[in-house]
């Protein structure tokens, strides 16, 4: 057994008083909302409220901060004016205060040190934490050169640290946002049609006739507009087809529910293609004009029959002909959605492909009810120096998979790791808003890259279970507390969302735009910084769209007319796709040229041992991965997750509804925590699913600590995508231990 | 005129996120609710119907919360809608007892707490906060002793059942299926 040099700290180790400041309103800017006059009938008296834009997930949704004549933050309401919420906020983003609210929040800088022979935390100045920060970060750059110290981050403040980190000299950066989950999808868009799907995903679900979904759960992932849209189309009464082992919500309200037998979603795939290609339901006169390698998907597909595909999948051949059939009847308003976190099976990108391929083959990217041609608004760069050039970064760590557009996660903590053989060395990471521990599967390999790091930092707002690990803990505020970059994002018209501070930052936690640039002054980079407060920044460049800080604080969001022409390709429109042909790629010549299978390819998953469960996770609208578990307000709708065990399975072994068990995987790892069983006819019995982002191990996060069970503690297998890099996670099996004194302590 | 509220369970995907605005705009207690979600399943795989809905007060026509209070704080109010005023309850919970929905909880300060249709907000002539914050637009809120307004044309057109109907409490929360 390996020793832990880097002991985990649990937060509460010392006294963590952090004098809590009371919250102060900010005095500029906000407009005065006097929807009531007064009343005693509620707390709604003179809010003011505030522009922000939502920091819960990705989503980034634009909203409006009430604060009260207390100066307490009481709501947050989705903007009117913006389209990624229509002024309607999901469960997470309304309940957004309860991050600023939470008792639990990082407080003040910490630092590691010795107590005795115990590792603790030390409450520390900021002057001291960066100074310690800086200081590091010169000393690697000395002995190793900058590209050593890496960068593991997401979301808004993440951005920062990156300004930080390139102007440093490191590009040796990576987000789970990118390999452990939506990677293989943009992969397999960008091999088919040029172009990767992004964030927010295109899809024009408002104007669908036919909506496929394969795995993806609209509506238990909160992604707001396409949820808004899904709604909409089940008004119109578009069709919903959804494949996927669980009853999810999404294939409660679909007309078609494919009960899909897990690791089999490629067949299924392969077989529609092969029906709308020999049942001829294509659109000759598009597949000639707009794609390439029609007639070797044509031979490609000739034996992939509904009824082959049957013997794989479970799915009765006439549904499969008859939901290949809705399809093209719907085209081109049909959408097979390439859904969101996608890393499964390891054959994610070619899976992705298949997706993709079909909706080549319906002629869907670019039309109306398909996917629509995205636009976003350009922001200028503030005045800087350029960035140096890093000797080696992201791109030279992932070398092995040639077609990543992003940093590998996992290479990036292989190659911290002194015993891999990888071709660079990573020494000290910084981690910004991500909590790996509830992230990266496989965690032994992730442990051992912790213990060997010279130094690690992490900035958070909440004592996640990564902050354990650090050397020094930069306390964060909320996004409810700071100014952040312009949020200008993909859609069917551009626009821009401000974020500003509705109150003063509470306890001792600063923004990350100041935390990146304190550590930059320290380290002689000040060229970089060239203002004194990033309201500056802001005010620059929203001066060069047509705006500017005064008036975004009044508005909140603002919208442009579209610069890059129509919304749609025309029927019949020359038309050439960014890929190496010009076309839609049914046959990947990009694929081709690596070496990889250039259509998709079914390759047989193993199955479970008898008493053991495929291990599916998904999503709870009400949470955001592991980052909202403790948020009073959302851990107070769902507080742990269960196990969704078939009641034929709980039959067997003798389960009880709400009776704890812990998990026990393939290779022998049982769950840290019991979790509760639900018996539900929702789940295969051949199945079990969970929700993510529970089971967290830091005591000092009250609400949620020893919550539920951790799913990505259970995923010890992982299935490497060879184009991407993707670590695939829905390989790994489960067994129950329902006698607590067989789990070893 | 005559409040009433219909919910669309094709719609609805059971997010809670009316459970949360109700929780902010009416300052809930964390651990309270005066709204929340059930979710039924019928059926055994692959044949199954699932029903998510949205649930509160039903601030009906014949309440026997109102009924059964002995000071009177329960009571109804102009557009039939059901409320308590705290100062007048003194917390007994007859009415919490009577109640054949759960609809009402005793607040941490004393009184009985519940439901309001955001009474605070229909008078200023929005939408009670679950209402307008839906992601899903599954929620219509209105008057239905108005023919043209947006709840009784869906309740025209839409099957629809309430709860419990057999309590005889006239409910006025509309299901449509």
């Amino acid at each position: 057994m390996r020793t832990n040099r880097r002991q985990f700290i649990r937060i509460s180790a010392l006294g963590l008083g952090g004098v809590a400041t009371a919250a102060t309103a900010v005095g500029a800017g906000g407009s005065v909302l006097s929807i009531f006059d007064s009343s005693d009938e509620g707390p709604n008296i003179n809010f003011k409220r505030y522009p922000t834009y939502c920091e819960v997930c990705f989503w980034k949704c634009a909203a409006w901060t009430h604060v009260n004549e207390d100066g307490e933050i009481v709501k947050i309401i989705g903007n009117d004016d913006d389209p990624h919420c229509n002024g309607r906020l999901c469960p997470r983003g309304t309940g957004g205060v309860g991050m600023y609210t939470d008792t639990d929040r990082l407080k003040t800088p910490l630092i590691r040190v010795k107590d005795g022979d115990k590792d603790t935390f030390r409450e520390a100045s900021w002057e001291e934490a960066l100074d310690l920060v800086a200081s590091k970060m010169k000393g690697i750059k000395e002995k190793y050169g900058s590209e050593s110290f890496a960068l593991l981050k997401h979301g808004s403040s993440g951005s920062h640290f990156e300004h930080l980190f390139k102007a440093y000299g490191s590009d040796t950066i990576g987000e789970p946002a990118y390999a452990q989950c939506r990677g293989p999808r943009e992969t397999a868009f960008s091999a088919t049609f040029g172009s990767w799907v992004g964030s927010p995903e295109p899809t024009d679900i408002r104007d669908t006739k036919c909506l496929v979904l394969i795995g993806s759960h609209i509506g238990e992932n909160m992604h707001n507009s396409q949820v808004q849209e899904m709604s909409e189309a089940i008004d119109r009464g578009a069709t919903i087809i959804t494949v996927d082992p669980r009853m999810s919500t999404a294939a409660s309200k679909s007309k078609y529910w494919l009960a899909i037998k897990p690791a089999t979603d490629i067949a299924l795939l392969l077989a529609w293609m092969h029906v709308i290609i020999y049942d001829k339901l294509y659109d000759e006169a598009y597949i000639n004009k707009y794609t390439y390698g029609f007639e070797d998907l044509k031979n490609h597909v000739k034996n992939f029959t509904p009824e082959w595909a049957y013997g794989i999948t479970t799915i009765d051949p006439s549904v499969i002909r008859k939901t290949a059939r809705e399809m093209a009847q719907a085209a081109p308003a049909v959408i097979i959605h390439p859904g969101r976190h996608v890393v499964w099976y390891g054959d994610d990108t070619q899976r992705e492909r298949a997706m993709a391929i079909l909706n080549g083959l319906l002629g869907s990217w670019g039309k109306r009810g398909g996917f629509y041609l995205k636009e976003k608004l350009a922001i200028p760069k503030f005045p800087q120096p350029a960035y140096p050039h890093p000797k080696w970064g992201w791109e030279e760590l992932g070398e092995h998979y040639p077609l990543a557009q992003m940093g590998i996660t996992n290479e990036l903590i292989r190659a911290s790791i002194p015993e891999e053989d990888t071709k660079h060395k990573v020494k000290a990471w910084f981690v910004s808003g991500t909590n790996l521990v509830k992230t990266i599967p496989n965690k032994d390999l992730l442990e051992k890259a912790l213990d060997s790091l010279e130094f690690l930092v992490v900035c958070d707002t909440m004592p996640m279970d990564i902050t354990g690990y650090a050397d020094v803990v930069l306390p964060e505020c909320t996004y409810l507390e700071r100014y952040d970059g312009i949020r200008s994002a993909t859609n069917r018209e551009p626009s821009v969302a401000l974020r500003m501070p509705a109150v003063k930052p509470k306890y001792n936690t600063k923004p990350s735009w100041w935390m990146g640039k304190e550590i930059g002054e320290r380290l002689g980079l000040g060229a970089y910084y060239n203002y004194k407060e990033y309201s500056e920044v802001l005010d620059w460049q929203l001066k060069k769209i047509g705006t500017s800080l005064e008036e975004m604080e009044r508005i909140g969001v603002k919208k442009y007319e579209r610069g890059s022409g129509p919304l749609y390709i025309g029927d019949g429109e020359d038309y050439e796709f960014p890929t190496n042909t010009g076309k839609v790629e049914l046959y990947s010549t990009e694929l081709a040229a690596l070496g990889f299978d250039p259509m998709p390819v079914f390759t047989q998953h193993p199955e479970p041992e008898e008493g053991f469960y495929h291990l599916n996770y998904g999503r709870a609208p009400m949470h955001t991965f592991s980052r909202t578990a403790n948020n009073p307000n959302l851990s107070d709708l769902m507080d742990e997750n269960k196990i969704w065990i078939n009641p034929r399975v709980a039959k067997i072994w003798n389960l009880k509804k709400d009776q704890e068990i812990y998990l026990k995987n393939q290779d022998g790892v049982v769950s840290s925590f019991p979790i509760k069983v639900r018996i539900t006819e929702r789940i295969r019995w051949d199945s079990v699913y969970m929700v993510h982002g529970f089971g967290h191990t830091n005591k000092k996060l009250t609400n949620a600590y020893g919550k539920g069970a951790s799913d990505t503690e259970m995923i010890t297998k992982v299935m490497i995508d060879p184009e991407m890099g993707g670590t695939g996670m829905r390989g790994n099996f489960v067994t129950f231990i329902t006698d607590k004194n067989l789990v070893e302590s | 005129m005559r409040y009433a509220m219909a919910i669309d369970t094709k719609k609805c995907v059971g997010c809670s996120d009316c459970v949360v605005a109700c929780q902010t705009e009416n300052n809930v207690p964390i651990g309270y609710c005066r709204d929340w979600i059930t979710e039924t399943v019928e059926g055994s795989y692959p044949n199954l119907a699932i029903e998510l809905r949205s649930e509160r007060c039903n601030h009906c026509d014949n309440a026997p919360c109102v009924r059964c209070c002995p000071t009177g704080a329960s009571q109804i109010v102009d557009g039939g809608i059901v409320i308590t005023v705290a100062d007048e309850c003194i917390g007994c919970g007859a009415c919490i007892e009577s109640c054949p929905y759960e609809a009402r909880y005793t607040h941490p300060d004393g009184y009985v707490d519940k439901c309001t249709f955001c009474l605070h907000r229909v008078e200023e002539g929005l939408l009670p906060a679950c209402v307008s914050v839906c992601p899903t637009n599954c929620m219509y809120f209105g008057d239905i002793d108005d023919p043209n307004s947006d709840i009784s044309k869906i309740l025209k057109n839409r099957k629809q059942k309430t709860l419990a109907p057999e309590a005889g409490t006239g409910p006025q929360i509309y299901y449509l299926s």
